[in-house]
């Protein structure tokens, strides 16, 4: 993706060859290899791929929450042009919570099941910022009307566990806003909602984002949430981007064949009640990982070529990691 | 492929619900008693989560069964299985009444009707290989001799696309896919008929998803099985499906061909859940949510459960519970709205 | 993080839930320590009459004119040197101490293998039968855990006398509620799991369900709890035989030692107590390194997939 110019805004978050190794007992994985994207102010960012692709990791990253055995190797990770790669952990405690926030799949990941929602969140405003207690306790008041729940004041006495699911999705998406961040990173916040609370989320999580001009990078394996959200979509499979563009190319003309194949498996895209098209095997282990492109021994135009790493293609405002990239548009919708 | 709501001319259908429900109570115990005694004013909760559900499958059919938490679809799918018993109502197993405490035949009989499960890794025994976890069943009901075991087993996992290899193997080795594919082997090791899946793909990999999806419609050719399709993807199910049914709250809301219920739902909670669904288009869209939270099952609301969320919600809505009827014909829906009561 | 156990797991051809297990086990040093000195303990429990240079039970064999040697002292015929001295009665300790190991190993695992029989099975069915038979057997248990084991086990044996025998049905009377009250919470959870609904579905015999599928699940957590109750068997025996409540005389575990020269201590004789203290110690301390390891190993909860 292009990195910011003279004359084109400061990405809010700029990542260049970001690589993350964790060792185990069999060897050293690496599921984060040399991911690079950026965001604009504003923007949101689809970041897909199925389980063991690193895309949860790469999110993890970011925030500096990768603990032994695991460790960030390499690469760039800028925040409004501010380099977070190697600062020391009081610096990047400071920025956690504060410029950069994160939303968890499972909200009681964010939440402490034995403390009140008014304590947890104006603890959070408290740590990052210089007001007082009654002045915090307004904030979070305005944070949960402005996620859409209404009485904001009884709900600030309640405890996580009197809550719905839905109903903490949007708590820890309040208690994420509460320091307005620049960057809010979602890892399959909607996963675990019934599809009209998705629905619920997915609308707040717009109109925030348009309101106070946060970068979103959403993370998730789902790509029609991902269709109707994001500006721009990258692509991952076992810890590399194997494509990246806006929302309008990547899923409208994908030309990686593992980004390809997996929009041409959906359902809606294929006749109903015909066996849908689907991709042959499965993911391999990271510790295992084929030499060269690692989705060759899946593809069906891999040649003796894509036993080298392929290199990255830039062009057009996309990226591409491919010998041989599809150029069908994949199937009509049904 | 019969694709109607109704019972048609000829064989009965292959499984029918007559008006069943299930409750579950939590009753009072000892010191619940006290307390009432000391003025507590306690009650035993009981849930609806089945409420007089009617409904019949044909031979070959694909059901769709849809809906969100807290609708009764899992209770409902479990209840056709057998693993529920009945509160109310009558289960019909190819047109005979199916009692409690089946005898020996009977038992033999309901091996025709099994289950998949949603989680790959629960669903099947940790501390057994898959030899076993395929085997035991029918070695056990004497359909296949004990020593030729190997041989069958080994033919079903050919048959669900699993390597026969993977005989002495135990579960942690594979995969979710591979788990999914275990769990399927072993339903059809007992020669169902019928399978009720409930979310059998939920937790898997979407290019895994797709893989089983796959194997199920080539089952269904190739062993004339019906399906009970349990599911809350409403992408999945319109694929698979010959007919779809959506629960909410323990009742059926509509139920119709799956043409029919994706390019015209009839009732406002059908309308609603189409609209929230993500779909794999180009293009931003602006999401419209429904307002509300989905009540909790041990407190529906009144009438018809749907009316605090129904933006077409009328007066009586609130205190007379909507009818399931024929709208037209193989098409069911249960709202005021429809005219009628 | 957990991912990163999740990203090592790589297929063995055909790796036995037993193979895995060991590996885990293994990984801690500690634990291996704790699992060498449980060896040696117990293969000095088992190998012990041929290792011994006196059996010391054997009456004819004491010459009350070698009593309360110090160690290395040889004895009166100079046929055999005291190494950790001899007590009271002229014993070697140290035959005296690899005797006494051997009788708590017995009393601890005999014991505890029958308890957690009994306790297993009416845990299991319980669980897995609800309703009034769960309760009935439940407030049993509670009855049971209520009094303090040590008080139990007072009553019984007063009531029955001494003896080995009489004392491993005290110890099982003790602890079989304890094994009954964790087998039914973890068969709860198991019993809810789909792979029980399976079973139940392909029309499975209920004891089949229990015995095959429920037990062999509830038995991996169990044993973690169940390898340091054979400490706290021994620990309970012990202290039975240091009140003279345990077994007779003749037959001394090693509390009964502590208990015999604990009246030698002030007089400066203090190999006749500390010595089977300290192999008691080293005994319970092997169990509790391999039994602290084994439930980390097994906890269902820090278990990948």
């Amino acid at each position: 993706m292009p990195a910011a110019s003279a004359s084109s805004p400061v990405p809010t978050l700029a990542i260049e060859g970001l690589t993350t190794r964790f060792g185990t007992r069999s060897g050293t994985v690496t599921p984060v290899d040399g991911v690079s994207l950026s965001i604009l102010p504003g923007q949101i960012l689809g970041l897909v791929g199925e389980s063991g692709s690193g895309k949860s990791l790469t999110g993890y990253s970011i925030m500096g929450l990768i603990d032994a055995p695991g460790r960030i190797e390499s690469g760039s990770i800028r925040l409004n042009g501010r380099e977070l790669f190697g600062l020391p952990a009081e610096e990047m405690r400071k920025i956690r919570g504060n410029r950069i926030a994160m939303i968890f799949q499972d909200p009681m990941m964010t939440l402490n099941p034995v403390l009140r929602i008014d304590t947890q969140m104006i603890e959070s405003v408290l740590a990052h910022q210089d007001v007082g207690h009654e002045q915090a306790r307004a904030m979070c008041r305005d944070a949960l009307e402005r996620v859409g729940i209404a009485s904001p004041d009884e709900r600030l006495l309640s405890y996580p566990h009197q809550f719905s699911g839905g109903m903490r999705q949007r708590v820890a998406i309040a208690i994420a806003l509460l320091n307005q961040p620049d960057l809010i990173i979602c890892d399959e916040p909607t996963t675990a909602l019934d599809v009209t609370i998705q629905g619920q989320i997915l609308y707040e999580m717009q109109k925030l984002c348009a309101d106070t001009g946060a970068a979103l990078l959403w993370i998730t394996h789902d790509l029609s949430v991902i269709a109707g959200l994001a500006d721009t979509v990258a692509v991952m499979y076992a810890g590399k981007i194997v494509e990246s563009g806006t929302a309008q190319q990547v899923l409208g003309q994908p030309r990686h064949p593992y980004a390809h194949a997996l929009i041409a498996s959906a359902p809606s895209r294929n006749p109903r009640g015909q066996p849908l098209r689907q991709i042959p095997g499965m993911t391999p282990a990271l510790i295992n990982l084929p030499s060269g492109c690692p989705f060759r021994e899946r593809c069906e135009r891999a040649t003796g070529a894509c036993r080298q790493v392929p290199p990255l293609h830039t062009g057009e405002g996309r990226t591409l990691r491919c010998f041989h990239p599809v150029d069908v548009p994949v199937g009509a919708p049904a | 492929m019969t694709a109607t709501g109704v019972t048609g001319p000829g064989a009965p259908p292959i499984l029918e619900l007559q008006g069943v429900g299930k409750r579950f109570t939590k009753p009072l115990d000892t010191v619940d008693h006290i307390s009432n005694l000391l003025g507590a004013g306690l009650r035993e909760e009981v849930v609806h989560a089945v409420d007089d559900v009617s409904l019949a499958i044909q031979p070959g059919e694909v059901v769709g069964l849809v809906g969100e938490s807290g609708c009764g679809k899992s209770t409902l799918g479990r209840m056709a299985v057998g693993l529920h018993s009945l509160s109310a109502g009558r289960r019909l197993w190819k047109g005979v009444d199916i009692a409690p405490g089946a005898s020996q035949r009977t038992r033999r009989d309901l091996l025709a009707i099994q289950m998949i499960f949603q989680d790959p890794y629960a669903s099947i025994n940790p501390r057994m290989r898959v030899r076993d976890i395929v085997g035991e069943a029918p070695v056990a009901h004497g359909l296949v001799p004990a020593r030729e075991q190997d041989g069958y087993v080994e033919h079903l996992l050919r048959q669900v696309g699993l390597d026969a290899s993977a005989m002495r193997r135990f579960p942690h080795q594979f995969s979710g896919g591979q788990r999914a594919r275990i769990g399927i082997a072993r339903a059809l090791a007992v020669k169902p008929e019928f399978l009720v899946c409930d979310e059998a793909v939920a937790a898997l990999d979407v290019s895994i998803q797709a893989q089983v999806l796959n194997l199920f419609i080539a089952l269904r050719n190739e062993l004339q099985l019906t399906y009970l399709f349990i599911s809350h993807d409403l992408g999945v199910v319109r694929h698979l499906s010959d007919r779809v049914v959506i629960m909410y709250l323990g009742r059926v809301v509509e139920s119709a061909p799956a043409d029919t219920v994706f390019s015209g739902p009839n009732h406002p909670y059908t309308q609603a859940l189409l609209q929230s669904e993500p779909k794999l288009e180009v293009g931003k869209r602006v999401f419209v949510p429904v307002k509300g939270e989905i009540p909790s099952p041990l407190n529906p609301p009144s009438g018809c459960h749907f009316h605090p969320r129904c933006p077409q919600a009328m007066g009586h809505c609130a205190t007379e519970r909507p009818v399931l009827r024929a709208i037209a014909p193989g098409h069911l829906s249960a709202c005021h709205l429809n005219g009628g009561g | 993080m957990r991912v990163a156990t999740a990203l090592a797991t790589a297929a063995v051809d055909v790796e036995t839930p037993l193979r895995r297990f060991a590996r885990a086990y293994l990984a801690s040093k500690v634990a291996t320590f704790g699992l060498v000195l449980l060896c040696m303990v117990l293969f000095v429990a088992i190998a012990g009459p041929f290792l011994t240079p006196q059996n010391p039970y054997d009456l004819k064999l004491l010459d009350v004119m070698d009593s309360r040697l110090p160690p290395g002292e040889k004895s009166g015929d100079g046929k055999l040197t005291f190494l950790l001295g001899s007590d009271e009665q002229g014993r070697d300790m140290v035959s005296a101490i690899v005797y006494g190991i051997r009788t708590s190993v017995l009393v601890g695992v005999v014991s505890t293998a029958i308890a957690l029989a009994i306790g297993l099975s009416l845990g299991l069915l319980a669980a897995y039968l609800g309703g009034r038979f769960d309760g009935f057997i439940m407030r049993l248990v509670d009855i049971q855990l209520s009094f303090p084991p040590i008080l139990i086990a007072l009553i019984l044996l007063a009531l029955t006398g001494p003896g080995l025998g009489k004392i491993i049905v005290a110890l099982v009377a003790v602890k079989w509620a304890y094994y009954a009250r964790s087998a039914r919470s973890i068969a709860l959870v198991e019993r809810r799991k789909e792979y029980i609904e399976a079973a139940t579905c392909l029309g499975l015999s209920t004891p089949r369900i229990i015995f095959r599928h429920l037990l062999p699940n509830c038995l991996t957590p169990l044993l973690a709890v169940t390898a340091l109750q054979v400490a706290s068997a021994i620990t309970l025996e012990a202290t039975l035989s240091f009140l003279g409540l345990g077994l007779p005389p003749t037959s001394p575990s090693l509390g009964l030692l502590i208990s015999n020269g604990s009246q030698y201590l002030m007089s400066g004789k203090y190999w006749i107590s500390v010595f089977p203290g300290v192999a008691l110690l080293v005994v319970i301390v092997a169990i509790n390194l391999v039994a602290d390891q084994l439930r980390d190993v097994l906890n269902p909860r820090l278990q990948t997939h």
